[in-house]
């Protein structure tokens, strides 16, 4: 499908480690359509996170991505020289970062940081130009235009947030890339700071790659969701179709335990811990899963479109098995 | 002195819970705790090789060279100096005095520096406040030269009076740094952990956070003897020090004292300074080595610098690798080599 | 404008830490030389009636109780406690003692602006070129053939300056002539704002300024590598890559502008041992600054002028701590949020 923004295909990203190669990502493929918001769920410790970074070649060096292409608007980042990369960071794709609390220059004030993107990719502007976009791009996350001539320190977690959020957006990139963005927030301010992100995205017609821990958020906010487990994704769907038909054993786990899984920042669990090390044979979530059989240990599961634009890589969705879960579920929508 | 051994099986690994690891084949860790050592057995061993009688005024023809310069002799190698003493004599057993008036200084001041730093890094509040306010003024104090009241004012004083004197001013860097460890490690898990399960506080000081404590107070201690034997050889130098006991900086004083440098007798301060040298650059490797193994961010940013060619050099995020799959993917990446 | 960081609170705190250390000092000069025993009246006397050359052992006891007198020293220890306090807060040192009609206060003032030349350009420099060169050294196009030697070399950082002095005054002063091995200026000048003078004293200056920015100079450059690498791992610098911004902005506003700042913090904590170092070039060098005075008092034991010498030093360290303390806020936008909140 050309008219996607963004196109992963089998990216796979290691991490050199003195036991030999850790696999963070393995192999996992999607796409991101234009102005739609597309969640990206799973444990702490998933891949997720390192997803985002590799979206934006930005794995850091014991990590490196190992193989698999990622398209942005047709051009095949993954190969890209550095000069180029940089002109497309932000340009195209900006990244609003999950550690919001660190992620500004602690020595600059919030204007002129938001400037020195503008400068560095479009070239010198006029002062009173410069502050009137900064000005406007600061109103629309709700800021008012002071909070410019302050320093992050003096800025609270939502409120740098925000500045965030106006920085992605100051180059009107195609795509932005969501890292948990709220995870750091309390839960009064969460709400209030996703619905700005929303708003923003959707008023300038950006799509949006959002990833977070927390289901049940996720649910309200993405139009589409792909479930991730110890580096692979299971599950693809649209909300609705995750939600009433969880396929993957795993997603059905998740959207069971929707009030345990709100439990702000997740230790990764010992289980995701040891099957990014040693890798099961077979499916990587067989370990934990109850309907484990025999091929899951023999076969890696392919993905398989239960329904249009629903997919799931599970053995219980094979054809022949007897299984009635899938029927139940192509039947449905 | 036993810190040059010691820290190769004293130091495990970095103190993150599950990073342990042998790392003591760091070489800057065994390269200066060797050139410590050597120092340390030169001064240990020497007398049973060298007479060191010949360290007494008028005991040897004075003003001889070295045994390589024309003029000198097999029974002096590195020469006399002016008052008829034996360089060789001189610094072994300068040496020795140099390195124990350190060691001991050290040790005093890492005392009072662990009960500071772990009483207020552990017990938080208005100790800790007492704590640092204390250290931070006290470190700003040019010790020197209120050393060089108080030595002048005892009148000629002894090594080890000398060594108590200097522990005063060994104290608050190393109580810095044990309190802002304490005040870090207070939060790790593994502490919590320990508190939750209802461990009494001295239970935890001595079993949790004792243990991981060592690497940064092996570290202290080597940069408090460092200091120690650097306001040492000053004070000496400028005729302050021990009277009785020949040390490397009272040598220095002498020479200069006896205008060595104009009469152009260089290996009378040459020969101090090159052991001073050594001591010296021993002590700061080892202590570098020490951080690279308590801190092994600093090791892991080496390794990412010699892979930054290949490719589009990227940054480690420390939160990145810490609230992302990075965590499960690198635990040792940071003390592999 | 209004000034950030600047808080009330900080301020005071900065100004109870530098009372504290002036007092913290005081008080050690006044104790130890009394638990030391020995009554610095008796020697002095001693001295005085010794360089008459007269053995006038009658008249001296008197002239100890009537000194003793004069300086309070028959008073209860509390009340010369207080005494001592209150002249030294208020500089009022009194008379040398060798130098007898000179009073220390002159004695000093004399000497301060050699040192505080020295002292104050060789430490600025030291300070900028070794905060230059770490931040070479943790550059990226760095060759990596400089960035594995220059560390090295640097390890004679951990040598004390006044070795490197007596090695620099052999070399290019006793062996190579190039430089004058001491004072400040020649005899033969006269002290003037002219061209010769001012090249006699730039002459005289250059081993002694280089012997404390090369021992310092490492210092600052291992500690500023040191900060570069930290700052590396941090979640600005990630967002700043993330921002496609020129690679000269990341290095300059945003690695270097982070790691640079606490090396002032730096600075201050270790302009006690600057001073302390000081001293001994000042000593080597025959360079007639507040370092040589000292020693002077020292060999004439001329304890009134060693005393006052020490407790101005401090007091400066003091005042030059509190004012970069004072500055940090205005530069560093971080200093007075770290230090309020309770870590």
């Amino acid at each position: 499908m050309s008219d996607a923004v963004l196109e992963v295909e089998g990216l796979k990203v290691e991490y050199q480690t003195s036991s030999g190669p850790a696999v963070a990502v393995n192999g996992i493929s999607f796409q991101v359509f234009p102005g739609e918001t597309l969640g990206l769920v799973g444990e702490s410790g998933c891949g997720k996170s390192t997803t985002a970074m590799a979206i934006l070649n930005l794995v850091q060096a014991p990590g490196r991505i190992a193989e698999g292409s990622i398209r942005l608007n047709g051009t095949e980042l993954s190969t890209l020289n550095p000069r180029s990369m940089r002109r497309i960071r932000w340009q195209e794709v900006a990244l609003i970062p999950q550690g919001a609390m660190d992620s500004l220059n602690p020595v600059v004030r919030v204007d002129s940081q938001i400037a020195e993107v503008i400068e560095d990719h479009e070239g010198r502007q006029r002062f009173a130009d410069m502050h009137e976009r900064i000005t406007e791009l600061l109103g629309m996350v709700g800021l008012p235009a002071r909070v410019g001539r302050l320093y992050p320190h003096e800025l609270s977690g939502g409120m740098k947030q925000r500045v965030c959020i106006a920085m992605a957006i100051a180059l009107r990139p195609k795509l932005l890339v969501a890292d948990e963005p709220t995870s750091a927030l309390d839960v009064v301010v969460q709400r209030v700071v996703a619905q700005t992100l929303l708003d923003v995205t959707q008023r300038l017609g950006m799509a949006m790659i959002l990833i977070g821990h927390d289901i049940a958020l996720q649910a309200q906010l993405v139009d589409r969701m792909a479930v991730m487990y110890a580096g692979s994704i299971v599950e693809v769907g649209r909300v609705e179709s995750i939600f009433d038909h969880p396929s993957h054993p795993y997603t059905q786990l998740l959207v069971s335990s929707v009030p345990s899984i709100t439990e702000r920042r997740r230790r990764p669990s010992d289980a995701t811990v040891r099957e990014v090390h040693h890798r099961p044979s077979g499916c990587v979530f067989r370990l934990r899963c109850p309907q484990a059989f025999d091929r899951c240990r023999a076969e890696v599961p392919a993905m398989r479109e239960l329904v249009p634009g629903h997919v799931v890589a599970c053995h219980l969705y094979a054809g022949g098995s007897g299984e009635p879960a899938p029927a139940e579920a192509a039947g449905h929508v | 002195m036993t810190e040059g051994n010691g820290t190769d099986t004293l130091l495990p690994g970095a103190p993150e819970g599950g990073q342990r690891r042998a790392v003591w084949l760091n070489f800057k860790l065994v390269a200066g705790a060797s050139m410590v050592l050597l120092v340390v057995f030169f001064g240990l061993l020497g007398p049973l090789f060298w007479n060191t009688k010949l360290a007494d005024p008028a005991s040897s023809p004075p003003n001889l060279p070295p045994i390589w310069e024309a003029g000198g002799t097999g029974a002096h190698p590195l020469g006399t100096e002016s008052l008829g003493r034996d360089i060789l004599a001189l610094l072994i057993v300068g040496s020795e005095a140099t390195l124990r008036v350190g060691a001991i200084a050290a040790a005093a001041g890492l005392v009072i520096a662990v009960v500071l730093g772990f009483g207020g890094g552990y017990l938080g509040g208005w100790v800790d406040d007492v704590v640092r306010v204390l250290a931070d003024s006290w470190v700003t104090i040019p010790a020197l030269a209120v050393l060089v009241v108080l030595a002048a004012a005892l009148q000629g004083v002894t090594a080890d009076t000398e060594a108590l004197l200097l522990a005063l001013f060994s104290w608050p860097e190393a109580t810095r740094m044990i309190r802002s460890q304490m005040l870090s490690m207070r939060g790790r898990s593994y502490v919590k952990m320990a508190r939750l399960s209802g461990v009494s506080s001295a239970g935890i000081m001595f079993t949790e956070i004792l243990p991981n404590m060592i690497p940064y107070v092996v570290a202290s201690f080597v940069r408090a003897m460092a200091g120690a034997i650097m306001a040492a050889t000053g004070l000496e130098a400028l005729g302050l020090g021990p009277t009785q006991t020949p040390t490397l900086g009272t040598t220095i004083y002498y020479a200069i004292q006896g205008s060595a440098l104009l009469r152009g007798i260089w290996w009378w301060w040459g020969m101090p300074v090159v052991v001073l040298v050594l001591i010296f650059s021993g002590l700061f490797i080892l202590s570098i080595g020490l951080d690279e193994v308590a801190n092994p961010r600093i090791k892991r940013y080496r390794y990412r610098v010699r892979r930054a060619g290949r490719r589009p050099a990227v940054p480690v995020t420390a939160s990145a690798v810490s609230a992302g799959p990075a965590t499960v993917a690198t635990p040792s990446v940071g003390t592999e080599q | 404008m209004r000034l950030r960081g600047l808080n009330l609170r900080y301020v005071l705190r900065r100004l109870g830490t530098f009372v504290l250390t002036v007092w913290l000092a005081a008080t050690l000069i006044f104790i130890i030389p009394r638990l030391a025993g020995g009554n610095p009246i008796a020697a002095m006397v001693g001295k005085i009636s010794v360089a008459a050359g007269g053995a006038e052992t009658a008249h001296s006891g008197a002239l100890v109780a009537a000194w003793d007198a004069r300086f309070g020293l028959n008073d209860p220890v509390f009340v010369q406690y207080l005494i001592f306090l209150k002249n030294s807060v208020t500089f009022n040192f009194g008379f040398s003692i060798t130098d007898y009609p000179a009073s220390v206060n002159q004695l000093i003032g004399a000497a301060l602006p050699w040192t505080l030349g020295l002292v104050g350009l060789a430490t600025v420099i030291a300070f900028v070129l070794g905060t230059g060169i770490g931040a070479f050294m943790a550059w990226r196009r760095t060759p990596s053939l400089i960035r594995s030697v220059l560390p090295l070399s640097l390890t004679f950082t951990a040598v004390p300056s006044f070795m490197l002095g007596l090695l620099l005054l052999w070399v290019f002063s006793y062996t190579l002539g190039w430089f004058p091995a001491g004072n400040a200026y020649s005899l033969g000048v006269t002290p003037g704002l002219n061209l010769p003078f001012l090249w006699n004293v730039v002459q005289h200056g250059i081993l002694p300024a280089l012997t404390i920015v090369g021992a310092a100079m490492g210092f600052w450059a291992l500690s500023m590598r040191g900060m570069m690498v930290t700052i590396e791992g941090e979640d600005y610098m990630v967002l700043g890559e993330a921002k496609g911004l020129r690679p000269s902005r990341l290095f300059w506003r945003y690695r270097v502008r982070n790691s640079a700042l606490p090396q002032v913090t730096s600075l201050a904590l270790n302009l006690g041992a600057i001073i302390s170092g000081q001293i001994l070039v000042e000593y080597l060098f025959d360079y007639p600054g507040v370092g040589q005075l000292l020693y002077q008092g020292i060999l004439n034991e001329d304890y009134v002028l060693v005393e006052s010498i020490v407790f101005l030093l401090i007091v400066a360290t003091a005042l030059a701590v509190l004012v970069l303390d004072l500055i940090l806020p205005l530069i560093d936008p971080r200093i007075s949020y770290l230090r309020e909140v309770p870590r």
